[in-house]
């Protein structure tokens, strides 16, 4: 009669230190590019496409709006229109409430300053970008996003993005030797914001400065004017907070502490079977 | 009350407080002159590098006549109150006169007339607000390095000032709070940067900055001082305003603009 075989926890090594370290740097200096980005935003709180704002048509606007003698928040979104009083266009303590596109809790600093919001920027996108740099060449040379992150051949298989697909939505996820390894949603998410979202994020960022056009006008042309990449920027910033949300649900529903362990002490536990250990 | 209900408001105590303390820190450090100026340190790496990276004589893209702007956003002041310059609107600019002094061989004392019969440019550009908007215009003026030319620089020239007529900020003085600007001598003798007396085929209104405003693509809204009255060549600008180059420079602002 076969023995009942136990599964058994095992630590394996997750996340390089390299891995471990850049990730919170990154943690912090997006946290900083966010609020004070919205904080810069704030001081126009509109987007356009093309080169030039066109002042009456903004493809979004937080504004303020009197009704009925009462200042509201008004969002605008295309042809749509939001009353969105306490959270953008007004908002504030009772007594203190302000016209202001993002509330003072998700801006840096908290008060009206595009001065300072531009001083924290500035001084953050350095330190992302060199952070972003170091993790970028060694993830490249040292093999990490080839052999971690870039998903294999039997992964990229419809069936296998279907089972995935299925089973994340059941808040299952891949148990034993499967676990060694990311599933496939999880490398092109990650691959997704590490090549695409925060490289986009700088160029946009670039192609707003006047002096960085006038060098290198084939970004005006790639993101379709200066506007256009204001609002390129403010989209993809915006795709990251979603990312970053989706990101800490699945860091919640998928074992809290064994996820963050993992990125502080770099070790992560797998169930394996009993007489393999 | 459920244990689910319970931990939630748990939950969302401590996120909330967790977030007022990040808020109020972030506030702190904001007001710590020391933290302010080791981020302002990065504005001096950012400085370094677009001027390495960027080819200083690059001109800005130009633009079509079918791209100019319907509305241009007019900033700042709009109309200053100056009784020096109310009077000199009232005339029409007959009397203005532009002067150029400081660190030059031949100072000079342009009448309006006199700077439309300089060497002129015409330009379809954008203005790029620190705020984040843009607006497409079109400018005609007197380019300045002919003009420093003529004046001849001092061996030891080494930046523009410009001098305006609007108060733009309150403070002590006949000087306090007039707005001004600055900027070095390879961005005055660039071939886009002029004194522009003409916006959009028009004489340049008063809300642009009636009768000369500069232009000086490739930087800033703010840079592109409006009512000039008086261009000083310096070799230093510390001892000017709040001794930063400009009146926003002296109220937190990159003096160089580029981003």
């Amino acid at each position: 009669m076969a023995e009942k075989r136990r599964p058994e926890k095992v630590l394996v090594r997750r996340h390089s230190a390299l891995t471990r370290i850049t990730h919170w740097l990154n943690v912090l200096a997006i946290s900083m590019l966010l609020m004070s980005g919205l904080q810069i935003f704030n001081a126009h709180p509109a987007l356009y496409w093309g080169s030039a704002s066109s002042f009456d048509q903004p493809w979004i606007s937080m504004s303020m709006k009197e009704v009925a003698d009462t200042p509201r928040g008004v969002t605008t979104l295309g042809p749509l229109t939001f009353d969105t009083t306490g959270l953008f266009g007004w908002s504030g303590a009772p007594g203190m409430q302000e016209k202001r596109g993002f509330p003072a809790w998700a801006t840096i600093p908290s008060y009206r300053s595009l001065a300072d919001g531009r001083r924290w920027h500035f001084f953050f996108a350095w330190f992302f970008v060199i952070n972003g740099l170091v993790y970028l060449a060694w993830g490249l040379i040292g093999g990490h996003i080839r052999k971690d992150l870039w998903p294999t051949r039997d992964q990229l298989s419809p069936r296998h993005l279907l089972h995935e697909i299925a089973t994340h939505a059941r808040l299952k996820f891949p148990k034993g030797e499967e676990a060694r390894r990311y599933n496939a949603l999880q490398k092109l998410a990650y691959l997704a914001v590490i090549l695409v979202l925060l490289p986009l994020m700088l160029l946009t960022g670039l192609t707003m400065s006047p002096g960085f056009d006038a060098t290198v006008p084939q970004l005006l042309d790639l993101f379709g004017g200066r506007q256009s990449a204001r609002s390129i920027h403010f989209i993809s910033a915006s795709l990251i907070v979603a990312f970053v949300v989706l990101h800490l649900v699945m860091v919640v529903v998928s074992g809290l502490w064994n996820n963050i362990r993992s990125m502080i002490t770099g070790r992560y536990a797998i169930e394996v079977e009993g007489d393999e250990a | 009350m459920t244990k689910t209900a319970n931990r939630r408001r748990w939950l969302t105590g401590a996120g909330v407080s967790l977030g007022s303390l990040w808020l109020a820190a972030c506030d702190r450090l904001t007001a710590s002159p020391a933290y302010m100026k080791t981020l302002a340190s990065a504005e001096g790496l950012t400085r370094r590098a677009q001027r390495l990276v960027t080819d200083r004589k690059a001109l800005a893209r130009e633009f079509k006549p079918a791209d100019l702007s319907p509305w241009f956003k007019p900033n700042g002041t709009i109309r200053p109150a100056d009784p020096e310059y109310v009077a000199l609107l009232a005339e029409n600019f007959a009397n203005w006169r532009l002067e150029i002094g400081g660190l030059v061989e031949r100072p000079l004392s342009l009448s309006l007339a006199e700077l439309r019969a300089q060497p002129s440019r015409t330009q379809i550009t954008r203005h790029d607000c620190v705020e984040g908007w843009s607006a497409i215009g079109k400018w005609k003026g007197a380019r300045l390095g002919p003009l420093l030319d003529r004046a001849g620089l001092k061996e030891n020239a080494r930046y523009v000032v410009f001098h305006c007529a609007d108060r733009l900020g309150a403070g002590e003085g006949p000087e306090g709070g007039k707005y001004y600007e600055s900027i070095d001598l390879i961005d005055a003798y660039h071939p886009q940067t002029i004194l522009a007396y003409e916006m959009n085929d028009a004489t340049l209104p008063v809300a642009h900055g009636a009768p000369v405003r500069l232009r000086v693509e490739r930087q800033l809204g703010y840079k592109q001082a409006k009512y000039i009255m008086r261009i000083e060549v310096v070799d230093r600008f510390d001892q000017i305003g709040r001794g930063n180059g400009g009146f926003w420079p002296d109220r937190g602002y990159e003096w160089y603009a580029g981003i």
